[in-house]
């Protein structure tokens, strides 16, 4: 995979194309890696350290792609927030930690025959549309002012119903899991 | 770098997390694969506001992190509800409201 990608950056003479390609690469491995151990593993606490894994690569691939503020976003939230709400989760819902054999269901070849399909038709269609003309050159990165510039002028509305939204969700959380 | 490659690492980040949704009997692993579905949909957002030079891609993905951070509170709540009436989080025998 990566030896294509090398290929990829020559044929196009960018010089930062070909380390830019070499940490895709890597940072894509690591990405499917991490995101097939965590279907697939036995065990709960397994599954949310490679979802770490997952998150984490996905930072990276913002950072790649020039998007400061939202990699900074992803690792303070998703890893700092979500996941260890998520480990909360199995530890109140006593899941076995040392490994589960019945963590899926027997119907499983199902369930990736459907993937399979999924990702063949989005991946065709992909490569109809994009093709491999479709280039990212010189691209600048995205500075934190223009993101913040931006949410507070053309996307305040939107900002005030996601506020909102996240105080109704932890009222509705609050009221769900308490005991009575 | 090609536009397809991070549009192709994200379509198989969403189909490993339509996998894990799939087969997933424990409902915090459930969470989880919707997790991996919408940092793909996070990825395929910043990628193209990066290939359009706009900004617009960025701030999607941060209303849908926030709205994340919302869905997995609201949803963890649920599972743990859930747990605290029938004892098991197993997704397949939480089904009361079977016709």
């Amino acid at each position: 995979m990566i030896s294509t990608l090398v290929l990829v950056a020559q044929e196009t003479g960018n010089s930062w194309d070909l380390p830019a390609n070499i940490a895709f690469g890597i940072i894509s491995v690591i990405a499917i890696g991490g995101a097939l151990r965590m279907v697939t593993t036995n065990n709960v606490v397994h599954a949310a350290l490679y979802l770490l894994v997952v998150l984490a690569s996905v930072a990276a691939i913002y950072i790649l792609l020039g998007a400061e503020f939202t990699a900074v976003t992803q690792v303070l939230v998703y890893i700092g927030a979500i996941l260890i709400l998520l480990l909360f989760g199995v530890m109140l819902t006593r899941a076995k930690i040392g490994g589960d054999e019945e963590l899926d269901y027997e119907q499983r070849w199902m369930g990736l025959g459907v993937s399979v399909l999924l990702f063949v038709v989005m991946a065709y269609s992909l490569w109809e549309e994009f093709g491999s003309d479709t280039r990212l050159v010189g691209y600048e990165p995205q500075r934190t002012a223009e993101v913040a510039d931006s949410v507070f002028s053309t996307y305040i509305v939107p900002f005030e119903a996601v506020s909102v939204l996240l105080l109704a969700a932890l009222i509705g959380a609050v009221v769900v899991a308490r005991r009575d | 770098m090609l536009l397809n490659q991070y549009l192709l690492l994200a379509a198989a980040l969403f189909v490993i997390g339509v996998f894990g949704v799939l087969t997933r009997r424990n409902g915090v692993l459930v969470l989880m694969s919707v997790e991996l579905i919408l940092n793909a949909v996070n990825i395929n957002l910043v990628a193209f506001g990066t290939f359009h030079g706009d900004i617009a891609g960025q701030v999607f993905a941060l209303f849908v992190i926030a709205v994340a951070a919302a869905e997995v509170g609201v949803g963890l709540a649920i599972v743990l509800l859930i747990y605290r009436n029938r004892r098991s989080i197993d997704v397949a025998e939480a089904n009361l409201m079977k016709g």
